[in-house]
């Protein structure tokens, strides 16, 4: 039964989980359910992305309702990967959830805050698997209702100010989103993403195309954060408890560059996108200038959670730049640092998480000479840092060697360079924090105690993934291969 | 020249263009959410408008009627009611909180609060 | 205003009508215009008006904070659930079929009023929810 449930178990799980929670109450309890409920996801997961590796699309009419007119769930490699991407993530950082979350948010709000995480990858997971535009806006809110709550419950009053504003600019990209999928719907009467990319292409010529594009992709824009549309994530990733942090910079971006490659490849078709409207004349420039301007902004930052979380909108312009090349080598390069950037953003903001725990602070004069105190949260944010920067036999290689790859491919040498030399900037950033921990003389050079067993499994894991990916390329760079190729619409 | 026919969706795009100025350019964080929630009912009658059928009636099912308007757009946006509704009680349970906290729901004196705070 | 002898006595003659109309909805929302949403909301006004009259106080002795946060699951459990019975007896997920594959028309039916309850119960209970929250702080300066 479940072989042939999975894509909708996917969803339901965490969905029914999450009021469950609110009626087991009890702390401890709640936390070991929900853990559950993230590792029977991440095997739902692995499992559906097993099946659609051999068998190609899955497809589920939800409520037996034929597609195009009942709700489809459409799993191909692409999304198989995005889902299996969120619900690793999920998992591991149920084991680093019991002691930060005990420390960052107030015991009566536990039950809530599970509540709210588990909502969270409901609505994470549901955009990943609908195959229904609307669909897509409905988990979108999910997603994004419940990481408005996840971030106001931070510690510092700022928080609340940083997820008011987290919340007013998401629900003008959501609304975006909504204006354009009506439009879309006005044209061709249909939901249903694939039967839309059906019915799209004899309405090109029309205004109403431009203008549901237009709405659409801003809208997508603002919600992946891309640059200059980032504002709101800053603050947002700044004041959240660190749990929070570290999953809404591994998932919430990174699931709405699927909806972007969802919409503009599959839907809309890259001829439309990239030959018509030439979407990429004005995406490579902005992500350049975007991976720059952020990149610059992070050295430049006093707290680490908000240098780490410029670099992420940094590292998301690396992203949209393998996006802009339409070509099977730069998705390739976007879909692989999708993944791995996950992997190393989640490591580093756990081992900011593990240092808060201790000392309280995110400032990086109060992290002077912990490269003694903290040994071993330090070597795994040196590493996870490593990544950042590119540096060969980890993750950030991988991604940056195809991302460059295909604009020599492309014929683009000035782009490659720019991409190349805008790692001295994440170098100089990661540096300034290394400078800081092992180079400068402590106040109080007494040893803290490192974080607890739990949130080190949590930070280790995801640090020797960082490396492990690094090395064995076969699984993350073969999937995200097979997905831009069938994005772009070739079989390699 | 207004046509007539068309006066539904200016209507829209008049009231979006004025929810989203006084989202973006309104200091006051209450006003911000009521400028917001204009915005969002603008596009709640754009759908409305897309699934009107000239000439039908609600899509209700009677003896005698041949027209209906098209339902869905109407549950799509009963949907996008309710995420309206969770969003504006969301954002005012933000602004109660941040009216504790910092005893202002202006943006402006909040920052200041903030660096004086720093 | 639990003093004021108009509103009091006005509310106690509307309020159970307007108990009545919530039910109603829910349960004609097969035939006419209806449903969960709707009923969920006029029930919860019911509620509102008490607290506004007879303050928040005597409304949580009615309406426990415990229950309606239990019953805000409880609707959403019994809406999932209904999917998981289709599930398990072998259908897609939300397949009303399933509750009665002898007369799809009748498990439909069913199965449209079990998810309707479920949506009722929970707006109902989030209204309710909300409006306590609001209304349980105090007034700023």
């Amino acid at each position: 039964m479940i072989d042939m449930h999975l894509p909708i178990l996917l969803i339901v799980v965490p969905l029914v989980s999450a009021p469950l929670c609110v009626l087991l109450r009890q702390k401890t309890l709640v936390w070991a359910f929900a853990s559950l409920v993230c590792v029977a996801s991440l095997g739902l997961a692995s499992m559906l992305l097993i099946r659609v590796l051999e068998e190609g699309v899955i497809s589920y009419a939800i409520g037996g309702w034929i597609a195009p007119w009942g709700i489809e769930y459409r799993v191909d490699t692409i999304n198989a990967y995005v889902l299996l991407l969120v619900s690793i993530i999920a998992a591991v950082l149920m084991f680093f959830a019991l002691p930060s979350v005990v420390d960052e948010v107030s015991g009566k709000q536990h039950y809530l805050f599970y509540t709210a995480y588990l909502l969270c990858l409901t609505g994470l997971m549901g955009i990943a698997i609908t195959g229904d535009a609307f669909n897509v806006f409905v988990f979108l809110e999910i997603s994004s209702l419940s990481s408005y709550t996840l971030i106001a419950m931070g510690r510092d009053r700022r928080a609340l100010t940083a997820s008011y504003q987290y919340l007013i600019m998401g629900t003008l990209g959501a609304t975006f989103i909504v204006i354009g999928i009506g439009l879309m719907y006005m044209m061709t009467g249909t939901l249903n993403m694939f039967d839309l990319s059906q019915r799209l292409p004899p309405m090109f010529e029309t205004r109403t195309a431009m203008v549901a594009f237009a709405f659409l992709t801003v809208g997508m824009l603002i919600k992946l954060a891309m640059f200059p549309l980032h504002m709101w994530l800053p603050n947002a990733y700044c004041y959240a408890p660190s749990l929070v942090t570290a999953f809404l910079a591994a998932t919430a971006t990174k699931v709405s560059i699927y909806v972007f490659l969802r919409f503009t490849f599959t839907v809309w078709g890259a001829e439309f996108v990239f030959e018509k409207l030439n979407l990429d004349i004005f995406l490579i420039p902005l992500s350049l200038i975007g991976i720059y301007v952020t990149s610059l902004s992070a050295i430049y930052q006093t707290n680490i959670k908000r240098l780490l979380a410029y670099s992420s909108v940094a590292q998301i312009g690396y992203m949209m730049l393998g996006i802009g090349f339409v070509s099977v080598t730069g998705l390739t390069g976007g879909i692989v640092h999708l993944f791995n950037h996950a992997l190393m953003k989640a490591a580093l903001f756990l081992a900011a998480g593990c240092v808060v725990l201790r000392l309280g602070s995110s400032n990086l004069a109060d992290w002077k000479g912990l490269g003694r105190r903290m040994p071993v949260t330090m070597a795994a944010f040196v590493l996870a840092g490593l990544s950042l920067i590119g540096v060969p036999l980890t993750v950030g290689f991988i991604s940056k060697w195809y991302l460059i790859l295909a604009a020599l491919e492309a014929g683009w040498w000035p782009i490659a360079l720019l991409a190349l030399l805008s790692s001295l900037l994440a170098v100089v950033y990661v540096w300034r924090v290394v400078e800081v921990a092992y180079f400068q003389k402590a106040d109080d050079d007494s040893k803290i105690k490192e974080a607890p067993l739990m949130m080190q499994i949590s930070m280790w894991g995801l640090t020797g993934a960082t490396l492990y990916f690094g090395i064995q390329t076969d699984l993350t760079v073969n999937v995200a291969q097979r997905a831009a190729g069938l994005l772009i619409g070739v079989t390699p | 020249m207004i046509s007539v026919g068309l006066f539904n969706y200016w209507a829209c795009m008049v009231l979006m263009m004025i929810g989203l100025y006084t989202a973006i350019a309104r200091p006051n964080l209450v006003k911000k959410l009521i400028g917001l929630s204009i915005f969002q009912v603008s596009v709640f009658l754009l759908y409305i408008t897309v699934g009107k059928v000239s000439g039908g009636t609600a899509p209700i099912l009677g003896e005698g009627i041949e027209a209906y308007s098209n339902p869905l757009p109407h549950v799509l946006i009963l949907t996008a009611i309710v995420v309206g509704i969770a969003t504006l009680s969301l954002g005012l349970a933000l602004v109660v909180r941040i009216g504790e906290a910092y005893d202002t729901i202006e943006e402006d004196e909040i920052i200041e609060r903030d660096i004086v705070n720093d | 205003m639990k003093h004021e002898s108009i509103p009091r006595v006005v509310s106690k003659w509307f309020i159970p009508p307007i108990l009545l109309f919530a039910l109603y909805v829910q349960f004609h929302g097969d035939f006419g215009p209806g449903g969960g949403f709707q009923a969920g909301v006029i029930f919860a006004a019911a509620v509102v008006l008490y607290t506004l009259i007879f303050g928040l106080q005597a409304a949580k002795q009615i309406v426990k904070p415990r229950i309606i946060e239990t019953l805000v699951a409880l609707g959403v459990l019994l809406y999932a659930g209904t999917g998981l019975v289709s599930l398990f007896l072998g259908y897609n997920f939300l397949d009303y079929t399933a509750l009665d594959p002898a007369d799809p028309p009748h498990g439909q039916h069913l199965g449209i009023f079990l998810v309707e309850l479920g949506v009722g119960i929970t707006v109902a209970a989030v209204m309710i929810a909300i409006f306590f929250a609001f209304a349980g702080r105090r007034r700023l300066r």
